[in-house]
């Protein structure tokens, strides 16, 4: 009785050994590091920029505990992690001077930053620490507001526009043409002329879903509404919110942060948390920006002038990639914030070509610039930290409108990198700061401490307690408690959660809250052995019975944890996540491990005797070893209640109850329950049936 | 060591009439403070500004006020925060303004007459935010609610989810009546906090559920009072054993959490105490008046076989 198969001990050491693992990495803390990362949206972090990295390291002799590149898209960054702050202090200086030959104008953003100091292998186990929140770290949160319904109007006018131009196209003759709400609504004189813009209309401007109205103006005529699906209206949100979020990335990247989060939340949201930034003034500065790309013409005679040319007047000297120079007019055509799209495709000839659809008004300024300018080069500048960089210089070849293609670029990936970049200078809608937060840098150490220490007295007192009452069992729950512990740290630190401090204080009721399935099984144990149930047989009845009340206590709590984690937002859901991952594993630390420990101890035993579980106090040690004898052993339903026990000693104890107590203390002072078989000197007890409680006699 | 030595079983339900009226007493007082007094909702509720900074001296708060009635806050909040170093300043949205501009002013202000002072934390909160806050957290508890009576009603009996649900919600009302009666900031954390009471507390009368049916099954003789009576008892040790453990740990985060967690731990605090009270006097007895039976929980399994078959229940 009581033994685990080999296989449940297995589970329990792998279990215990991935715990421990996972948790390592958060043990470590922070080692020194120095963060290289694109000063500017041209600039690409590549192979070739790591083993630059790697050859200036090697060139003065400065051996890194580890160097890695993490490509991802959006924030590629190389980190170089060293051993103390003096070395970090050097190898940023000297990446600083070897990465950007023109201090000026730096292409990489060399920035001290700190880096899990968890060995190689940890690493390569994917086992990392858990993020640290901003209320622990310090640093700027900002929860930012899409504006969703400008993002749309903003394609509807130009939609608007597209329209007017196909009308006149064809020769239809229309009342107006305007933008109403989130819908176009074109004017027309009849039913005749409305059947034939509608067919057009229903082919060329697809992405609008077309249904015609008789006018109740005073016009009259027939109206053509155009609206969008709830396709296309999610297409254009969706693409506006990435494009938001890569526009912001472009702009936090010149704080140089060093781990900086910019995440979608909800379907029109975008938070923004600059760890260790304290400026925020600044911060908001730089996030609100306006357009930084500027389409203007490239003066035609001298494009590209020799590096000691003068600079002719009404023109301004720019550098294309290599440092390459054009002269461009000081006349800007478009902004960044005319456009609407742009993205990579091919033109006719097959070639990679970059489309770009402006609104009405940047359409309109194409129009007539290109009209007189054409076989003329024209350019795009993209601006970042006051500096211009073109992007690319094409020639224009006919009268452009608001959607027009720029070719040449030399390879498909080329074309998409620039229109990233041209979408990068602008924003798809407008954003309003709904939230901020800053949070000082010893505040949140502060903090770091204060969840600690709620954690470690909290966990320190229960130990005692339970120690001290429960004896033998008591440890072992507190095993399993630590086990909770561990495998909560280890499970948040997989999931790469971020550790918050209401998340700290999840941790800590959430093992305030485990150690209810501890008490529940061993109360229940010395329930049984109070009801007289050998040692062995006590272990197992109390930890089955124990089993379905924590199974459905937990239930409602994980419900409850359940509904916060999908209605709670902020630190509300940090909350429920810890809250719902730490019911989880107090199942398995509390019932399965625990109970494994105890098999570990106490199984197989055939003669054992009694269990240190703290003192079992009996009503009266008489007849309970009776009323279990006559039990057949292990059957639930029959199991022995307090109830027989307390009918069969009503008599005595009534007649003296402190003596009784007394006897039974004195019986069973030693704090070894032993099961000791006697007569029973009262059995059936039915005379003792008491005034207030008729007919409780069996 | 074992402190709870019943030796017969505690007549709970023959008093359950005084325990139901003082809970409805205290209920009513909550509900009558929460119309009354209101909740003194945090910022992330209201919208507004709020600044913390430190000074490295104790300051008395009313030059701050002072200084900041001359840039037109006269209705800001000053109080000391933690410590008397730790000034907590609260502004209430101001249009025309962004919180930026409002926090920068303030500084600049306050750094005018204290060079010394340092900025520790803002927090800016539009007024949208809050709406969703609220619609959200109701929400929560609808859910909470829904999900709890149909999992308790698929496990034990609509009476019992009701009952528990009850008494539960009545625990919430108590914690809010609390939070409105002293003023206590009602912020994100303790929401949460009274969310997981919610749980908490349903999970305490589920287990004085589960052992109403363990001893319904198996004493066959008891009165439903009786099995009532019997089963709080015997789960006695457990319920203040657990709580006190959990107590431990809130007690913990009340003394060293700081004043982050303060309301937190402040919140579980009410709600762990009063959640083995309704648990035990109120869920208990609102099943009883439902009027629980024996045969609710023990339903017989019919043998589902066609009396006119000969062969039925026939096995080899």
């Amino acid at each position: 009785m009581n033994r685990y198969p080999l296989w449940k001990y297995a589970v329990m050491l792998v279990a215990l050994v991935i715990g421990l693992v996972y948790t390592l990495p958060n043990l470590y803390g922070e080692a020194p590091a120095v963060q290289v990362s694109s000063g500017k949206a041209t600039v690409r972090l590549d192979a070739t920029t790591l083993a630059s990295v790697e050859a200036a390291l090697a060139g003065n002799q400065i051996k890194p505990t580890a160097v890695t590149f993490d490509n991802s898209q959006n924030n590629a960054n190389i980190r170089v992690r060293l051993t103390d702050t003096d070395t970090q202090l050097r190898v940023k200086d000297l990446l600083q001077k070897s990465l950007n030959s023109d201090p000026n104008d730096p292409q990489y953003i060399v920035a001290l930053n700190l880096q899990s100091a968890s060995p190689n292998w940890l690493t390569a186990l994917r086992a990392l620490p858990m993020y640290l929140g901003l209320d622990l770290r310090g640093g700027v949160h900002f929860l930012l507001q899409v504006d969703m319904a400008g993002a749309l109007n903003k394609k509807l006018d130009s939609d608007a526009s597209d329209v007017r131009t196909l009308l006149r196209d064809n020769n239809v003759r229309d009342g107006g043409v305007n933008r109403v709400n989130q819908s176009v609504v074109v004017n027309l004189a009849d039913q005749a002329t409305a059947d034939a813009a509608l067919k057009l209309l229903s082919r060329s401007v697809s992405e609008l879903q077309w249904a015609s109205q008789p006018n109740t103006g005073a016009d009259g005529g027939v109206q053509l509404v155009g609206t969008f699906t709830p396709a296309v209206q999610r297409a254009v949100q969706d693409a506006a919110l990435k494009q938001n979020i890569t526009t912001l990335h472009n702009r936090v990247n010149e704080l140089g942060v060093a781990e900086p989060v910019i995440q979608q939340q909800g379907t029109d949201r975008i938070v923004v948390e600059l760890p260790g930034v304290q400026d925020t003034a600044k911060a908001k500065d730089i996030i609100g920006r306006t357009a930084t790309l500027e389409a203007r013409l490239a003066d035609p005679v001298n494009t590209h002038p020799n590096p000691n040319d003068p600079v002719p007047p009404g023109d301004e000297l720019f550098t294309q990639g290599n440092q390459v120079p054009v002269l461009l007019r000081k006349q800007v055509i478009f902004t960044g914030d005319r456009i609407i799209d742009a993205s990579a495709g091919f033109d006719e000839h097959q070639r990679p070509s970059v489309n770009i659809r402006l609104d009405s008004a940047g359409g309109r300024a194409v129009r007539s610039v290109s009209r007189d300018n054409i076989g003329k080069p024209m350019a795009m500048v993209l601006f970042e930290r006051g500096k211009g960089e073109v992007l690319t210089v094409a020639t224009i070849q006919s009268e452009l409108g608001d959607r027009f293609q720029i070719t040449g670029q030399p390879t498909p990936q080329a074309a998409t990198d620039l229109a990233l970049l041209l979408r990068a200078g602008s924003l798809a809608a407008p954003m309003e700061i709904i939230e901020e937060r800053t949070i000082g840098p010893s505040l949140g150490a502060d903090n770091i401490k204060k969840g600690f220490h709620s954690v470690v007295w909290g966990f320190a007192a229960i130990a005692v307690f339970m120690i001290a009452y429960y004896m033998l069992f008591g440890v072992i729950s507190m095993i399993g408690l630590s086990v909770n512990l561990l495998l909560l740290v280890a499970v948040l630190s997989m999931l790469q959660a971020t550790l918050t401090l209401p998340g700290i204080a999840a941790i800590a009721l959430a093992l305030g809250m485990a150690i209810d399935a501890n008490v529940l099984i061993n109360e229940r144990v010395r329930e049984e052995l109070r009801h007289g149930a050998p040692p062995q047989l006590a272990i197992q009845n109390g930890y089955e019975h124990a089993w379905a009340t924590i199974l459905d206590s937990n239930v409602t709590t994980l419900i409850a944890g359940l509904a916060l984690l999908a209605f709670g937002s902020g630190p509300v859901r940090g909350f429920a996540m810890v809250h719902c991952i730490g019911i989880l594993t107090s199942m398995f630390s509390a019932v399965f491990f625990s109970r494994g420990v105890v098999n570990f101890w106490y199984g197989g035993k055939k003669k054992l005797k009694s269990l240190s579980i703290g003192q079992v106090w009996r009503p009266q040690t008489a007849g309970a070893g009776a009323a279990y004898a006559g039990n057949s052993l292990g059957s639930d339903d029959d199991a022995t209640d307090t109830a027989q026990a307390i009918a069969a000693t009503k008599a005595t104890a009534k007649a003296n109850p402190k003596a009784g107590a007394k006897a039974a203390a004195g019986a069973q002072g030693r704090a070894k329950p032993t099961v000791r078989r006697r007569n029973a000197p009262g059995t059936p007890a039915s005379s003792a049936s008491t005034p207030e409680k008729p007919g409780s006699s069996r | 060591m074992e402190f709870f030595r019943f030796r017969k079983d505690i007549p709970f339900m023959q008093r359950a009439l005084v325990f139901n009226a003082i809970s409805l007493i205290t209920f009513l007082a909550a509900v009558f403070f929460l119309v009354h007094r209101g909740l003194h909702l945090s910022v992330e509720f209201t919208g507004g500004t709020v600044i913390e900074v430190q000074y490295p001296g104790a300051v008395p708060l009313d030059p701050v006020r002072n200084t900041l009635g001359k840039l037109g806050y006269a209705d800001a909040q000053v109080q000391n925060f933690g410590s008397s170093r730790d000034v907590l300043i609260r502004l209430p949205l101001k249009t025309g303004y962004t919180s930026a501009q409002q926090s920068e002013q303030v500084m600049g202000a306050l750094k005018a007459d204290t060079p010394e002072v340092q900025l520790q934390r803002v927090e800016f909160v539009g007024p949208q935010v809050g709406k969703e806050l609220a619609t959200d957290g109701l929400l929560a508890l609808a859910c909470v609610v829904v999900g709890i009576v149909i999992y308790l009603s698929f496990r034990f009996e609509w009476k019992y989810a009701v009952a528990g649900v009850i008494a539960n919600l009545h625990d919430v009302v108590i914690i809010l009546g609390f939070f409105a009666f002293f003023q206590w900031e009602f912020s994100l954390s303790v929401l949460a906090a009274v969310l997981a009471v919610l749980g908490y507390s349903v999970n305490e009368s589920v287990v004085i559920f589960d052992r109403i049916r363990e001893t319904f099954r198996r004493e066959r003789k008891m009165s439903v009072i009786e099995v009532i009576n019997h089963a709080i008892t015997s789960t006695m040790s457990r319920t203040i054993i657990t709580h006190g453990c959990t107590q431990m740990m809130v007690l913990s985060m009340f003394l060293f959490g700081g004043p982050t967690l303060h309301y937190f731990a402040l919140a579980l605090t009410v709600g762990i105490l009063f959640g083995i009270y309704s648990s035990v006097f109120v869920a208990a007895a609102l099943a009883m008046w439902f009027g629980v039976k024996r045969e609710d929980l023990l339903k017989e399994k019919k043998d589902r076989v066609d009396p006119n078959d000969p062969n039925a229940g026939a096995q080899v």
